[in-house]
């Protein structure tokens, strides 16, 4: 096995798809001869030369617009965002538009096409280029959400994201794409809506999402050396969401904690408490906890923005002091 | 379409100045402040002084140029990589710093100064500098304002929207496009087929001027005709100003990847700041001596205002709750005292 890292998994689980179909094409502002600011895309310009991958003038509507456009003609398009925060650029295309069309064709017309991001903070990247933004996606029926948390899961999720009939939005987090690990060779295909459970544990659960799984993990380590057994879930995908893992382990250990990057109101772990509120309430021992960023957007400076964030402390201390 | 230029490469006048010696030299000190200014910012950023940088080396005479157009009143929106105009039209090197440094009080020029903080999502603040200067008809005061953005810029719905709605309005808007031929790896050719961005202007109804960018006469020129036409009424105007980045995107990008080295050797012979020196050199206006007299002023004040900066009270958690609204929501002061008090036992 070699050593992939998170930003070179973006570029094998698209090429593994564009080589298997051809209908899937690739779009967005400096990935083709660049490879993408983030070097996400390397590669795939020269592997499958300029009439596969695009390098568009700086027009996120028409990114979006067109992928849509060639989705429903035959073409199976990813589209690059650069930052996810530019979803607000062409969100009448994404919301109104991408969103919509199944539903409002009567189902007749499918747009498998996939919309990618780079997401998230602790870049310094100030509060218009960090954005954790996956709420706002699941804040809208007919978008599929993907936010992987390992190179693995990137390989396999993006595969599934270009292979699945519906739009599918992958968040991509700009403070992982350095991380490594071991991936297998060959193909890999993920399944949406299938959450991981990276460690067993049976005192509480702890449900986080990409950049916040590590930080979990972390919590649930030094959680360990005081005696409590936290059960961490990396939910990867917020539609569908697997609320099937979420409440079995929730109904064994009687807690819960999310953990989430984004600020606090309407964020994705309110919409998991209250599932597990209405579906398990008679199994908690204690209060749910959400630790989130404020309700800010990210600071820019280094050590704010560190402040903001939850990190593995906060997330102990949400754990022992309702305990 | 003519690009307009008073200067030529060699430091010859082909057409009249629109400003005596006395003037150019204040222009010519202002570019090599301004570039001083940006080779320290990259410096910094290497350093770790500084996040992430955009540098505007070979675009001092478009900002400069542009902005000494301008009375002190007026509007400006631009970009990352105009901090030379900002600087120019009176925003502090202190607060260039310090929004630099990630302190969201850099954004905040002095009440005097009429600066709009760096648009970072490209394209957004063209509409800005419509609004402001659309409120000054509304108003009936007699402030105009410009906005910078980039070639790239243009291929934004935002740059339809804002031509237009500054035409249909006749706003007093300047929109200066600084065609630096790049928006980071994509050519100017790969970013739109109009031959020109300053044609554009025509579908809008408004007067389009391409303009030597590299030449800080000709920019002055027309955009002081820009200026006093939208001042008087006469609406908004869309000026190319042909140019170069020297430089990297930002200090996390490497140009080689996609632009041939030829082709910045062949730009780096139009030099903004070399044609002038040469047309005062001409003039028997320049000398080693003052030259060095004048960058060694500039170097002190700028080491100055990157101690000021340095030596600010660190922008703080509790500044980042009270900017959010005129009155902090309850659940935000909620907010805050708990993270301060995760801050006081970590
Ligand atoms: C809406 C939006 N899309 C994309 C970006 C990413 N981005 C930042 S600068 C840039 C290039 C801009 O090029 P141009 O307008 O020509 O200005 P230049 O950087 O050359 O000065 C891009 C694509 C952004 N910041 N905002």
């Amino acid at each position: 096995m070699a050593q992939l890292t998170y930003r070179a998994a973006v570029a094998r689980g698209i090429a593994q798809e564009m080589e298997r179909d051809e209908r899937v094409v690739l779009l967005g502002e400096d990935v083709a001869k660049a490879g993408g600011v983030f070097k996400t895309t390397e590669g795939l310009y020269d592997r499958f030369g300029p009439t596969r991958v695009f390098d568009t003038p700086i027009s996120e509507q028409a990114i979006t617009g067109a992928v849509m456009g060639a989705a429903m003609n035959g073409l199976i398009p990813i589209g690059e965002l650069m930052f996810s925060d530019f979803l607000a650029v062409c969100w009448d295309i994404v919301a109104n538009q991408i969103a919509k069309t199944r539903y409002m064709t009567d189902g007749q017309i499918s747009l498998p096409l996939v919309l990618r991001c780079a997401n998230g903070g602790g870049t310094r990247f100030g509060g218009q280029h960090s954005q954790s933004l996956e709420n706002w996606a699941m804040a809208v029926p007919g978008l599929k959400v993907l936010a992987p948390s390992t190179p693995f899961d990137m390989v396999g999720l993006m595969a599934a994201a270009i292979r699945d009939p519906d739009p599918v939005v992958v968040f991509e987090h700009k403070k992982l794409f350095a991380t490594k690990q071991d991936v297998p060779e060959g193909e890999i295909v993920e399944r949406l809506g299938v959450a991981t459970v990276p460690r067993r544990g049976s005192d509480v659960t702890i449900v986080a999402l990409a950049a916040m799984v590590p930080v979990a993990l972390e919590a649930a380590e030094t959680l360990a050396e005081q005696g409590v057994s936290a059960e961490v879930i990396d939910l990867r995908s917020l539609v569908p969401l697997d609320t099937a893992t979420l409440l079995e382990s929730v109904t064994r250990t009687g807690r819960l904690i999310t953990v989430e990057e984004n600020p606090r109101l309407c964020g994705w772990g309110a919409e998991i408490s209250s599932i597990v509120a209405e579906e398990a309430m008679w199994d908690l021992d204690g209060p749910i906890v959400r630790v989130t960023t404020p309700h800010i957007p990210l600071p820019a400076a280094a050590e704010i923005e560190d402040l903001a964030i939850p990190s593995a402390d906060q997330v102990v201390a949400a754990v022992l002091t309702t305990a | 379409m003519e690009q307009r230029c008073i200067l030529d490469p060699e430091g010859n006048l082909i057409s009249e100045a629109p400003v005596g010696l006395d003037e150019t030299e204040r222009l010519f000190d202002a570019m090599l402040t301004a570039r001083l200014y940006d080779r320290k910012c990259s410096a910094m950023q290497r350093q770790g002084r500084l996040a992430t940088y955009a540098p505007y080396e070979g675009q001092e005479a478009a900002q400069i140029g542009s902005a000494a157009a301008l009375r002190p009143g007026d509007w400006m929106a631009g970009t990352y990589r105009d901090a030379a105009a900002m600087w120019m039209h009176g925003y502090p090197f202190v607060n260039l710093l310090l929004f630099r440094m990630g302190d969201e009080r850099g954004g905040c020029p002095p009440e005097d100064v009429f600066i709009l903080p760096p648009s970072i999502t490209v394209g957004g603040h063209m509409i800005h500098a419509v609004g402001l200067a659309w409120a000054s008809l509304i108003k009936g005061d007699d402030r105009v304002a410009i906005t910078y953005f980039g070639d790239g810029a243009t291929s934004e719905g935002d740059f339809h929207e804002a031509m237009n709605f500054a035409a249909v309005y006749e706003t007093p808007t300047i929109f200066v496009c600084q065609n630096n031929q790049y928006a980071i790896s994509m050519s100017r050719e790969g970013q739109t087929r109009s031959a020109t961005i300053a044609g554009k202007a025509d579908a809008y109804g408004m007067p389009g001027v391409l303009v030597d960018g590299n030449d800080v006469l000709a920019m002055l020129a027309v955009t002081t005709e820009a200026v006093d036409r939208a001042r008087s009424g006469g609406g908004p105007t869309l000026i190319e100003a042909f140019t170069y980045r020297a430089g990297p995107h930002t200090t996390t990008d490497d140009p080689l990847r996609y632009r041939p080295a030829e082709e910045v050797d062949e730009w780096s012979h139009r030099d903004p700041i070399v044609r002038v020196r040469r047309y005062l050199q001409h003039n028997g206006r320049w000398d080693h001596d003052r030259e060095q007299t004048v960058l060694d002023g500039v170097a002190a004040a700028i080491e100055a205002a990157v101690a000021e900066a340095e030596a600010t009270d660190p922008y703080t958690a509790i500044e980042v709750f009270e900017a959010m609204y005129a009155e902090p929501t309850p659940v935000l002061k909620a907010q805050r005292d708990a993270l301060l008090r995760d801050q006081g036992s970590a």
